[in-house]
């Protein structure tokens, strides 16, 4: 089996337009949720979001290009455009005939459906642009990423919901990991901050209206974000011999699925992934020394999620650090798993540990160090990413520094 | 009016609940009657639509809601005077 490295890495959230931004707002524990900006938000109950500020496409896209990307799309591209930039590759030849990309997302081009759908049926046109399905589907950034840098090996989207970043960068590093390819660019992009996309979510009733308070006493639901990140994994010699500079090794990875419910977590689902990727990367549970959590901040995944990892990691529980992000930049749905990457690699490469802002109340049932508020310094050799999406599918990445 | 909602009400928990509305108890819990989160979340809606009320609901912390879903009297309970704030 070859081994598996990250050697670039992109993203554009809430909390920057660039990965040094993000790590910046990780260090110091700053959120980026607050009120939004869209059409129509007076007829929402929920108005607050991690939503891209100061973001003008133009700067970066030009007419031609933004007509045929959605915001989605236009978040991948700009992340990929770091991720490929920072690992100084270009691909051609034989590299170019392998190198795919898989990303994830959920909703796909949601601002896109959102603006013609009011167009057809509130304003009562007839007519649409003629790159509407273009633009609106799932595939579209992948395959934009794919036209961006000549990518013609395997390459597709993966649609998990809260799970479709974990899952997409875990077929990325399997290729790698099996000699399929020797590069991959993986990721995820979610935009789905747009008036039906947060209506839609409104009426399941798991939105807070104040903040993403994962683990605390006081949690009260979810907040959506927005964004992408997006990495360059590629096989372990090939970046070595080229002298590229290694970022963190992906050396497991496990998806399971509860098959029990739609929307509510399963303990022993979520644990059976967790020690399916210790298993895979040949690890005992006392190597990990830090989790990056689902963690949304419902009252069901947080107890659930909790339970899980103390039932994987039993007594090396209490030495662990596990903290969400989506504290800080929401939760990017098909997107998350590959924001949190981010704070992975700055956990193994840095020594930091993001913290979980937003925490006031200690939760007898979320008893684990859940770095509270302010990030942490803590070397660690080891660290986890859980995803588990409603649909009960579930996905968990192990990574190590390099 | 208040016999309405009582009865709408009771129709749209045993619509949830695959049963007639003549084997819903006042003092049954939406347990006793097998309705689980989804269902729960379906019937406000449902509740909503019927009154073109707000309920204040949250499924975080159901039992810490303004709303209390104890069991069904309580549940017409809080319809009602949400209709009466809605008239007033």
């Amino acid at each position: 089996m070859k081994r598996v490295v990250i050697t670039g890495q992109g993203t554009i959230n809430a909390l920057g337009h660039s990965v040094p931004e993000t790590l910046a707002a990780f260090r110091e524990g700053r959120c980026g949720i607050g009120e939004i900006d869209i059409q129509d938000l007076d007829r929402l109950s929920i108005r607050i979001g991690g939503q891209v500020r100061g973001y003008d496409p133009e700067a970066h896209f030009n007419r031609q290009q933004i007509a045929l990307y959605d915001r989605f799309t236009q978040f991948t591209l700009l992340a990929a455009r770091q991720a490929v930039g920072q690992a100084g590759l270009t691909f051609s030849d034989e590299l170019s005939e392998e190198a795919g990309v898989v990303l994830g997302t959920s909703g796909g081009g949601m601002n896109t459906l959102d603006e013609n759908y009011r167009s057809v049926y509130e304003e009562g046109k007839n007519r649409v642009h003629p790159f509407v399905v273009p633009k609106l589907m799932n595939n579209a950034a992948a395959s934009h990423v794919s036209m961006a840098y000549n990518l013609k090996g395997p390459s597709f989207t993966v649609a998990t919901a809260c799970a479709s970043s974990n899952h997409a960068m875990g077929q990325a590093f399997q290729m790698i990991r099996s000699g399929m390819t020797r590069v991959m660019v993986t990721g995820g992009s979610e935009s789905m901050l747009c008036f039906g996309g947060i209506k839609a979510w409104e009426g399941l009733r798991v939105m807070s209206k104040d903040a993403c308070r994962p683990f605390s006493a006081n949690r009260n639901g979810m907040v959506q974000g927005e964004g992408a990140a997006v990495f360059v994994f590629e096989e372990y010699d090939h970046a070595r011999a080229r002298g590229a500079e290694i970022l963190a090794e992906v050396i497991g990875f496990a998806m399971t699925s509860d098959a029990s419910d739609i929307v509510m977590p399963s303990r022993q689902g979520a644990a059976r992934a967790i020690s399916g990727a210790l298993r895979d990367a040949r690890l005992a549970p006392g190597d990990v020394g830090y989790i990056n959590a689902h963690g949304t901040g419902t009252a069901a995944n947080d107890k659930t999620e909790c339970a899980a990892v103390a039932d994987v990691f039993g007594a090396d529980a209490d030495r662990l650090m596990m903290s969400s992000t989506k504290s800080m930049h929401g939760h990017l749905i098909g997107g998350t798993g590959a924001v949190e990457l981010l704070a992975c690699i700055m956990a193994l490469r840095e020594g930091i540990i993001p913290p979980t802002v937003g925490y006031e109340e200690p939760d007898p049932e979320c008893a684990l160090d859940v770095v509270p508020n302010e990030a942490r310094e803590a070397e660690v050799d080891v660290v986890l990413s859980n995803a588990f999406a409603f649909g009960g599918l579930n996905a968990v990445l192990a990574l190590r520094k390099v | 009016m208040s016999e309405n909602v009582k009865d709408k009400v009771i129709e749209i928990i045993a619509e949830q609940a695959v049963l007639e509305p003549s084997d819903v108890k006042m003092e049954s819990t939406l347990e006793d009657l097998g309705i689980d989160s989804l269902g729960l979340v379906e019937s406000i809606f449902a509740i909503e639509e019927a009154f073109d009320i707000q309920v204040p609901f949250n499924a975080n912390e159901p039992t810490e809601s303004e709303f209390d879903i104890s069991s069904v009297a309580a549940i017409v309970t809080a319809v009602e005077s949400l209709v009466a704030e809605k008239h007033a």
